[in-house]
């Protein structure tokens, strides 16, 4: 497994397509603290599970001020489909060219797959990475995870 | 290892004997194909070991991908207050595939329930908060798909087919 970037890094910046036709930056969504959750693939079926579970946890992510960002190389397009078909109500950041640029930053690149780790960040509002978590990537790794460390960050 | 973070109490869907000393807890979505699947699975598992095993139900419904999932839930629970839970449950599983509002009044009436009180209660979202405390408890202990299975409060990761089940829990059986 990939050496994700630690508890303690900046989390370095980037600027994504979030729609085919709008970016968004992480420098955008400081203040607040952001979750970044990168996975392998939109429509595979453990993706599918664990965005599913993601988009039923949102209120308790959105009761810490936290941004929802899912992350993959899947292109804007792939995203909004599959955005649509599961009704998921947070972003999907197409890491599609350079592929897979930014999951390279974060250590998050499986470089003989072609596509990222099933990588969790959670980032303090001050852009420092509070807590990080690589699984397995054929384990969806759940929401516990995110929200305990939600819950410790300083308020 | 994944751990049940909320203890089962008499607030909970206890099948069988309270005291047993075995328990098998399983978190479903009513919608949930490979929750359907797994009922009868269940059920036999409850044969297998009788008086020995209590089987206990939380709700964690993905509302998003299954659109009847959480008025199924909260159907359940108002059968619940009424006293007949698992009947509801059984039928709800047993006729998943035709899963709907008005299959819910239908299996409210079969039941003896009152269906314009079941169609109020899931208008007013009476039981909503009940199902969210069992989805977040879920949640909590690392629940990540449905169905999720935990035998004596450890999470059941891998195959749930009868044989694995009876296995998981002689073996956690076997530590205790």
């Amino acid at each position: 497994m990939a050496n994700i970037l630690e508890r303690g890094t900046p989390a370095p910046d980037f600027t994504l397509p979030v729609t085919p036709d709008q970016k968004l930056s992480l420098g955008e969504v400081k203040g607040n603290p952001v979750i970044l959750a990168f996975y392998p693939a939109d429509w595979s079926p453990v993706c599918g599970d664990q965005m599913a579970l993601y988009n039923e946890v949102l209120p308790e992510f959105q009761k810490h001020r936290a941004r929802l960002l899912g992350i993959s190389v899947d292109g804007a397009w792939c995203h909004s489909a599959f955005a649509r078909d599961r009704r998921l109500h947070f972003p999907l950041l197409a890491d599609f060219e350079p592929k897979g640029a930014v999951a390279r930053k974060y250590g998050a690149y499986r470089e003989g797959d072609g596509f990222t780790e099933r990588a969790l960040f959670v980032i303090d509002k001050t852009g420092i990475i509070a807590w990080s978590y690589c699984s397995p990537v054929a384990v969806n790794p759940g929401a516990d995870g995110i929200l305990q460390a939600l819950e410790e960050l300083p308020r | 290892m994944a751990t049940l973070k909320v203890p089962v109490t008499p607030e909970d869907h206890i099948q069988g004997d309270p005291n047993a000393e075995l328990t098998l807890l399983e978190y479903g979505d009513y919608e949930c194909p490979h929750c359907g699947r797994a009922h009868p699975i269940v059920k036999r598992v409850q044969k297998h070991f009788g008086r020995r095993l209590r089987f206990v139900f939380r709700n964690f419904p993905l509302t998003q991908i299954h659109p009847n999932a959480q008025a199924a839930a909260e159907a359940a629970e108002f059968a619940g207050a009424n006293g007949r839970f698992w009947e509801m449950h059984d039928l709800i599983y047993e006729n998943q595939e035709r899963l709907s509002p008005p299959l819910l009044l239908a299996l409210a009436e079969e039941l003896g329930l009152d269906p314009p009180a079941l169609r109020e209660a899931l208008a007013a979202g009476e039981f909503e908060p009940r199902v969210r405390r069992d989805f977040l408890s879920g949640v909590r202990s690392g629940v990540n798909g449905t169905p999720t299975f935990f035998i004596g409060g450890q999470r059941h990761d891998g195959p749930w087919e009868f044989e694995d089940l009876v296995a998981a829990i002689e073996t956690r059986r076997a530590l205790v």
